[in-house]
């Protein structure tokens, strides 16, 4: 167990700028993801702290230690890999005391070790096989089980689940998450699914261009996302976005609507900002009532649970994310009426967020 | 349907059947004539099995002649240069296939180049070369020539397998624990054995059946090759075919012990190898 400090790290390839002075400390035994699109830098990072990449500028301390120089094989981690990364060489039992057979750690330790990691992730009938006899989801457990086997500092995780089919993607991640309950042990996961960040983190580190744009416990990025990055990449169905000037006290749209200023917050006369609502904040009503709109339904994705009804609104294709069922169709005219707590004020010109 | 799928089938192997047939009759007519005793080999006409077979130009070959010496000369010079080119390639192309390094383009483009020009135009320059250091007429002068020549081929042959070994593998042999070289040693190579014998595989052919570079740099019997002494038996007025024979089989022998040896991994090497471009 350990903690991960990064500090001011840079990182170039070439001439070509991966990450800007990236600052992050995470703590003992924390379950940290990076999230971003593919590109943002996220993985660069994950690499850097594993030592497979070299740091341009900057530091990374673990447990206070610098470990810039430090090569790969004694910085005391273990990784997960998108690809899994199993030797094919080698049995389950093998690839998982690989790393104990390198460290010249006895034969009773290893066994030891491997059935324990083995009985953990339900991989024990598996042992004496190889690689190209399992299936997608074994082949992950195997990869988690190779980390576990040696109690490192931390965990890493590149995208562990992104090769695995959508139910079995459910499964390992819950399996993860309870694995890191039983274990402990810090991890730092990176993922570009943003269901997967906001399930597994205790805090979410959204990255975007090689910059950290919010760090955060889940649901505050969800609640108050710092800029209109954070708030249009958390969330599925993704936040609505209403551009919009403030004229006389109240936003007005390009379609001539006005949306009202949300309580406690200023805005300067003529300033250009981003109002974002997310789907399930946009409320059908029965009747027009104060401050409610009245639109036309353009389009019904019924996604079993809920429905994700699109209205042409307020100049934009506006998604309503409702759990009754039968509130709408096509071509049905509606009253919508926006949730005014729950409204997220963006300056469009620096796209942070205003209120 | 299911007819048709056996017709098919048979026509098949019936092709491949006249294939081999034909690829493999140069080689029993090689056998035929090194077993038919002189005496019969123009008086019988063309026959498939002579009347009477004997073992007598065997004896002959190798009692009577050098051909001993040349199959140790050529089984020392191929052995070594096999080896050796396969170690220099798979460490050149781990390296092209894995870093980035200063000048890396103009190395490939040095190793391309070599591959550009026809023997003949630079076996001169290579006896002015090798004389001097007293390598002519010379195993080692041979091996070096051999080395030079199959390097750049074989580390171009070994690159596209290593490009096909993912670098997470690597990755996660050094976060596991091992440094780049245990990695290599440990993970990679014994992913890269197909293409290691495939590698060993052709330069030893290659090597065995030199004949220009060692018909030239080569003088006295006692450092001649097998190709080379091969031609011994093409005299001014004559040839014998029967010892020719007898000694073309004798030197099928150690190819067959070595692909024999590495067959295993031949076959998967070839194929990885041909998708790997």
């Amino acid at each position: 167990m350990a903690s991960i400090t990064i500090e001011a790290i840079t990182k170039t390839f070439g001439t070509v700028p991966v990450l800007h002075d990236i600052d992050l400390s995470i703590g003992d035994g924390e379950f940290v993801v990076l999230v971003g699109p593919s590109g943002c830098g996220k993985s660069t990072l994950l690499r850097m702290i594993a030592g497979l990449e070299d740091i341009t500028a900057g530091e990374i301390r673990i447990d206070g230690r610098r470990i810039n120089e430090v090569a790969p094989k004694d910085r005391d981690i273990a990784m997960v890999f998108q690809s899994y990364a199993l030797y094919p060489h080698m049995t389950v039992a093998d690839n998982m005391s690989y790393s104990l057979r390198l460290r010249k750690t006895t034969k009773e330790r290893i066994a030891e070790a491997v059935n324990s990691a083995a009985g953990k992730l339900g991989l024990d009938p598996l042992l004496a096989r190889r690689p190209k006899a399992l299936s997608g989801g074994q082949r992950q457990r195997v990869a988690m089980g190779r980390a576990i086997v040696r109690h490192p500092k931390a965990f890493l995780f590149d995208e562990p689940l992104s090769n695995l089919d959508a139910r079995l993607r459910e499964q390992m991640r819950a399996e993860i998450k309870r694995l890191h309950k039983a274990i402990g042990a810090t991890s730092v996961y990176v993922t570009h699914d943003q269901i997967e960040a906001m399930t597994l983190a205790d805090r979410i580190v959204a990255m975007h261009g090689g910059i950290i744009q919010q760090v955060g416990n889940p649901l505050d990025l969800y609640d108050r996302p710092a800029n209109l990055f954070v708030a249009g990449f958390i969330g599925s169905p993704a936040m609505n976005f209403v551009e919009g000037h403030c004229r006389a006290g109240a936003i007005a749209t390009v379609d001539g609507s006005t949306v009202a200023v949300p309580d406690g917050i200023h805005l300067a006369e003529g300033q250009a900002v981003t109002v974002g609502v997310r789907p399930e904040h946009v409320r059908i009503v029965a009747g027009p009532e104060a401050g409610s709109y009245a639109a036309r339904v353009d389009l019904v994705e019924p996604t079993g649970f809920g429905t994700i009804v699109h209205v042409r609104l307020l100049g934009e294709d506006l998604k309503i994310y409702t759990l009754e069922r039968g509130a709408a169709e096509v071509g049905q005219p509606l009253h919508i009426a926006l949730d005014g707590a729950r409204l997220h004020i963006f300056d469009r010109e620096t796209t942070n967020r205003i209120g | 349907m299911t007819r048709k799928r056996a017709v098919l089938t048979v026509l098949h192997r019936l092709a491949v059947l006249a294939y081999v047939a034909f690829a493999l009759f140069p080689l029993f007519w090689l056998l035929k004539v090194s077993v038919t005793p002189t005496s019969l080999l123009y008086t019988e006409g063309i026959r498939l099995w002579p009347s009477q077979a004997s073992l007598e130009h065997y004896k002959f070959v190798l009692t009577h002649s050098s051909f001993p010496t040349f199959f140790l000369n050529s089984t020392i010079v191929s052995a070594s240069t096999a080896v050796i080119v396969t170690l220099v390639a798979s460490l050149a192309g781990y390296a092209m296939s894995r870093f980035v390094f200063r000048g890396k383009y103009w190395i490939v483009s040095l190793l391309l180049l070599t591959q550009m020009f026809p023997l003949v135009m630079l076996i001169a320059p290579m006896f002015k070369m090798l004389s001097p250091l007293g390598l002519t007429n010379s195993l080692t002068g041979l091996v070096i020539v051999y080395v030079a020549f199959n390097v750049p081929f074989a580390t171009f042959l070994m690159q596209s397998f290593f490009d096909g070994i993912p670098k997470d593998l690597e990755d996660a042999a050094m976060i596991d624990g091992a440094t780049r070289f245990t990695a290599f040693r440990q993970i990679i190579l014994p992913l890269t054995l197909p293409g290691i014998a495939a590698t060993l595989g052709f330069v030893f052919t290659a090597a065995w059946s030199e004949l220009l570079f060692a018909l030239m740099l080569i003088s006295g019997n006692q450092a001649t090759t097998f190709p080379v002494g091969l031609l011994s038996f093409v005299s001014k007025f004559s040839v014998d075919f029967g010892q020719m024979m007898a000694a073309g089989v004798l030197a099928l022998i150690p190819a067959c012990l070595f692909f024999l040896l590495i067959q295993r991994y031949l076959v998967q090497g070839l194929t990885a190898g041909a998708v790997k471009g």
